[in-house]
């Protein structure tokens, strides 16, 4: 029964609505994986058993009458930032500790509407601040990965650690995530997933826990890159909830992704061979060029000026919107309140006991930027770097159709290794943080194994909207790669 | 003075959500997840609420700005549940503008608009229920307001007052705010400041506002007459400190209406670094020129067109015009009197007679005892002579005590008729000639010695008047009268 | 631009964020670390460039005029931390 857990999005629905076995069979599978491995890899914060199990039934009862959406009974798991009705939301922060939503996020409500069912919620850095999952008030989830021969545990990235260790652990089938610097892809690349975040405004931001307005999209985490396109395909939609969503319909990227890149450009931008990148990092880089000419695509060299600004810009842009994003976890309608002996004192003390210091510190930096007098220098400043960096891509997409770069500039590190500097550690979105700057999809996937055997990825970079590239381009690779290295299972 | 209006925009429901609007509902009903500030929860803006803005824009001759923007204020205060107010900070949707303002003794000023932006409303915090805690009621979160900033044109309180007065007759006629004061829907924020002697023409000359000393905001003042008296006594509170060699402070105060004084807000003094920034779960507001045309060829007629129009249409003084245009009920109680009738006659009856008893009272137009039916019908009685415009204050007496009385037949009922019958009024005026001659014979003196006017006939036609229970046409006295003493 | 420990406090207090007086210094450095790299900004030439706004071309979607919400206090209020008669209770705020 275990082998369930293996299967693939796309071939656990096929199986399902061939009824080679029931959502209730997959649930349970699920269930007793997550059983045994919880407790060493800390991925979910809440398995909603009895949920699951209602849903699956409900799953059941449609497929049995042939019915049922396009992922009738198929177990995913939810990342803590979405608000589930009825099951509680915390953002991994203290504050929320005791948040229990009566909505539904528009992006897990459209999985619901497809008859997914939902296993439980994945744990995550606070307010998705984080780039190693060690900020989220139950503890740092821990990479199914291991160096070889080693057993020093391993960041899974952040802030979706929880929704891609549990995806390369066969916890769920796929899991919801967010990226507002690059987590989504980040934490896919440490674990050996795949995922994607859309064009800025293609899934809805309704219900979702803001962390910066202008950046955070949802998108899933997944094993393979067609999983991804059909999560995708179901999470975005037009939503009227939403201003920001755009309101134009989603493309049917399952139809295409194997359409192959005969006669597109696909961009190198030399901004991205930075200083001190391993040999491997380089040698995947090349690798992937190689296969996608072999594949019929044109490469051709694009330039990036600004990229080496785009992660100062965020860290202002960022931190600016989440201190105002935040500002309404004050413990007066919903969340902890802790006792004070004035209302200020009430206020100050829940918040400084509600949060901890990684958003802190992002608040006070926000509250800091926007402050009288500084305002100009510093966000006004970034929202011009960040107009910049969205003119460099359009640049360099009258030359090409697509970017190929690798996600990360090194595998998965340990717990621990980067927390003591918060520039250090920023440092590890450099190449994925320009993409929310600019508002573009873009996907990573696993290539290869390092020489520690640990997964490396590439990540494909679209223009506005043309995620259908994105998808094309790493379906090629993947195909190419044939990546299929698993994280031996020391947990069970 | 600079005052800054808060109106509240006519609409269903809030500025960013689909909850009502409404004016007294159980607490936290008419709140939405979104005015709630749940986490994840997201503003989407009210169409009607932007061209109720860019109507009332039109109707303070303000240009219109085709690029808006929405920013964010961050404070925090428990009815505020976002921890910051969703306001037109930067770019605001209307710009400058300015209107006529009439003043009670006469003269007209213009008051210059600064501009004219959209915002929510705040919660409201009730300190009184608990005296450990404060309730907080979202109702009223989120609702749209249009905040009507002022230049500092306003030089006394009583322009202050006219000023707020011409202002929410306009929204009024726009149908943009219902200008209800006494609900909170139209309040103000009073500006004050004082300078020496001079100071001002300076700072008009310069536009160097350091000519007008330092400004003290009185916040949400929620009537004409404590317009007055917080204007007032600000500016004698400030007076009275430089005087004594003090330094005005700027900062917010507060104006309690039951002393009739301001006091500084304690709460506010440390919040005023707002970090505004543009609210980044909304776009920019871009307009085109085709949308405001279309509001601006729609617009209602407005006061001052009104004002003009009664003036033109109607002959009426200036002032009245202005009195009865203000506001849309009385320019169409006015209107309704004045169809067919002497249109001067019916706005001295609206304005002196009926407005003057219900300012007596105290009353609204709406709670009129006579209606502009039952004027009109008085009027007509006056105009054909039934009765005499003296008797007729006697029947618009009677019409404000009785219910639903129809003039003439109360004219009827108590035998008020104006007595034209010659032969009557004859043998009145014989009667009095006959007691009184003594006064024939000074009638006759003072005509002979040339006045056309002997003062003595004034004296017989009060005496016929009298004899005649004040029935008697007085010109067909007066013209018996002369005839019978040959003069 | 170096943040000071006054700088810090104002920053707490706009935040309400309570910091202990041993924590100022040790935060006003981590703050200048992160603002110092953040300075090579300033190599950026952004004349004449337009703060960003959106990065896909859409004008602000607006809904109609209607009511579609509400009368769901219950709900607003289910995850209060106090309430009572249909309001939130909150601390007492001295105006």
């Amino acid at each position: 029964m275990s082998d369930l857990t293996k299967l693939t999005l796309t071939d656990a629905v096929k199986g399902l609505k061939a009824k080679e076995f029931s959502s209730r069979e997959i649930t349970q599978a699920h269930l007793d994986v997550i059983e045994k491995a919880n407790p060493a890899l800390n991925a979910f914060t809440e398995v909603t058993s009895e949920h699951a199990l209602g849903m699956a039934d409900a799953a059941d009862t449609k497929l049995a009458k042939g019915e049922g959406g396009l992922l009738a009974g198929a177990p995913l798991g939810v990342k803590e930032l979405f608000c589930t009705k009825g099951v509680r939301t915390t953002a991994c922060s203290d504050i929320l500790s005791n948040f229990v939503p009566t909505y539904e996020s528009t992006v897990t409500q459209n999985l619901w509407n497809e008859d997914a069912v939902m296993l439980g919620k994945l744990n995550m850095d606070q307010f998705a601040m984080g780039s190693s999952n060690e900020t989220s008030c139950f503890g740092n989830v821990i990479n199914p990965w291991r160096r070889e021969g080693e057993d020093t545990q391993l960041a899974p990235g952040g802030s979706s650690g929880g929704s891609a260790a549990s995806v390369a652990a066969d916890l769920c089938l796929a899991a919801t995530a967010s990226d507002t610097g690059g987590s989504i892809r980040q934490p896919a690349a440490f674990t050996g997933t795949v995922g994607i975040k859309p064009t800025y405004g293609r899934a809805s931001r309704y219900g979702m826990v803001a962390f910066a307005s202008s950046l955070d999209q949802a998108g899933p985490i997944t094993k393979s890159v067609e999983d991804a396109a059909l999560m995708l395909e179901i999470m975005c939609s037009a939503d009227e909830k939403d201003s920001t969503s755009l309101k134009i319909e989603t493309p049917k990227w399952t139809d295409s992704l194997s359409n192959g890149v005969k006669g597109m450009k696909i961009g190198i931008p030399k901004e991205y061979r930075v200083d001190g990148m391993s040999d491997e990092i380089e040698g995947l880089w090349q690798q992937g060029i190689e296969w996608l000419k072999a594949a019929g695509a044109e490469i051709v060299d694009v330039s990036l000026p600004h990229t080496k600004y785009a992660l100062p810009a965020y860290y202002i842009v960022a931190p600016a919107e989440a201190s105002s994003n935040l500002a309404r976890y004050d413990g007066m309608r919903y969340g902890v309140r802790q006792e004070g002996d004035s209302l200020d004192d009430v206020y100050s003390t829940t918040r400084a006991e509600g949060f901890g210091d990684e958003v802190k510190r992002r608040l006070m930096i926000g509250a800091y930027v926007l402050s009288a007098g500084y305002y100009d220098a510093y966000y006004l400043k970034a929202q011009k770097v960040r107009q910049r960096i969205l003119m460099d891509f359009e640049e360099a997409y009258k030359e090409c159709d697509a970017l190929l770069t690798p996600t990360c500039p090194s595998a998965a590190f340990g717990l621990g290794e980067k927390s003591a500097d918060p520039v250090e550690m920023y440092l590890n979105d450099i190449f994925t943080v320009t993409a929310n700057l600019a508002g573009l999809p873009a996907m990573s996937l696993p290539v290869s194994l390092d020489k520690q055997g640990l997964p490396l990825s590439l990540q494909v970079i679209g223009k506005a909207l043309d995620e259908d590239t994105c998808f094309r381009v790493s379906k090629v690779i993947e195909d190419a790669a044939e990546f299929d290295a698993k994280a031996s299972n020391w947990w069970s | 003075m600079g005052l800054e209006v808060h109106a509240q925009i006519t609409s269903n429901s809030k500025l960013f959500s689909g909850s009502s609007t409404h004016f007294g509902a159980d607490p936290n009903s008419n709140v939405s997840l979104v005015d709630t500030a749940l986490p994840g929860m997201l503003p989407v803006i009210n169409e009607h609420c932007v061209e109720q803005a860019v109507r009332t824009g039109l109707g303070l001759n303000a240009k219109i700005n085709l690029f808006s923007r929405f920013d964010r204020k961050n404070y925090f205060y428990p009815d505020l549940p976002q921890g910051y107010q969703i306001s037109q900070f930067q770019y605001p949707i209307v710009g400058e503008g300015e209107i006529e303002v009439e003043l009670e003794d006469g003269p007209t000023i213009t008051v210059g608009i600064e501009r004219l932006h959209m915002e929510q409303d705040a919660g409201k915090s009730i300190h009184d229920l608990d005296p450990n805690a404060t309730y907080v009621d979202l109702n009223r979160s989120g609702v749209a307001l249009m905040e009507i900033v002022s230049k500092p044109d306003i030089r006394s309180p009583k322009e202050a007052s006219a000023y707020v007065k011409k202002l929410r007759s306009i929204v009024v006629a726009l149908g943009t705010c219902n200008g209800v004061m006494a609900e909170g829907n139209l309040r103000a924020d009073v500006n004050v400041s004082v300078c020496k002697v001079g100071g001002y023409d300076k700072f008009r000359e310069t536009g160097d506002f350091s000519h007008l000393g330092t400004r003290c905001e009185i916040k949400n003042v929620n009537s004409f007459r404590f317009i007055e008296q917080a204007a007032e006594f600000e500016a004698r509170r400030q007076v009275n400190l430089i005087e004594d060699g003090g330094v005005v402070d700027q900062e917010t105060r507060l104006f309690d209406a039951e002393t009739g004084v301001t006091r500084s807000m304690r709460s506010k003094e440390d919040a005023h670094d707002y970090r505004y920034f543009p609210d980044p779960d909304l776009l920019p507001l871009k307009l085109t020129q085709e949308y405001v045309d279309n509001i601006k060829a729609n617009l209602p007629e407005l006061p001052d067109q009104k004002k003009e129009r009664f003036v033109s249409e109607y002959g009426l003084k200036a002032y009245d015009a202005g009195v009865l245009a203000a506001e849309a009920d009385k320019a169409a109680f006015f209107e309704e009197v004045a169809k067919g009738r002497d249109a001067k006659m019916a706005a001295n009856w609206v304005t002196q007679e009926l407005f003057g008893y219900l300012n007596k009272f105290d009353l609204e137009l709406a709670d009129s005892p006579v209606s502009s039916k039952q004027l009109g019908g008085l009027i007509d009685l006056i105009a054909n002579k039934t009765i005499s415009g003296k008797i007729a204050k006697d029947v618009f007496q009677k019409l404000i005590e009785e219910d639903d009385a129809d003039p003439a037949v109360i004219v009827e009922r108590d035998g008020l008729k104006q007595v034209t019958d010659t032969g009557a009024i004859e043998k009145v005026v014989d009667e009095i000639m006959a007691a009184n001659p003594d006064q024939v014979e000074q009638v006759k003196a003072q005509f002979a010695e040339g006045h056309k006017k002997p003062k003595a006939l004034g004296w017989f036609v009060g005496q016929a008047m009298k004899a005649s229970g004040g029935k008697a046409n007085p010109q067909a006295v007066n013209e018996i009268l002369k005839q019978k003493l040959g003069i | 631009m170096s943040v000071t420990p006054d700088d810090v406090r104002k920053v707490a207090r706009l935040s309400r964020i309570k910091i202990s007086d041993e924590r100022v210094e040790p935060m006003a450095q981590e703050l200048n670390g992160i603002l110092n790299w953040i300075e090579q900004l300033n190599e950026v030439d952004v004349e004449g460039v337009e703060p960003m706004t959106s990065v896909v071309e859409m004008s602000l979607p607006m809904r109609k005029d209607e009511i579609t919400d509400g009368n769901r206090s219950d709900e607003v209020l289910a995850n209060a931390p106090n309430s009572a008669d249909g309001f939130f209770v909150v601390p007492k705020v001295v105006e």
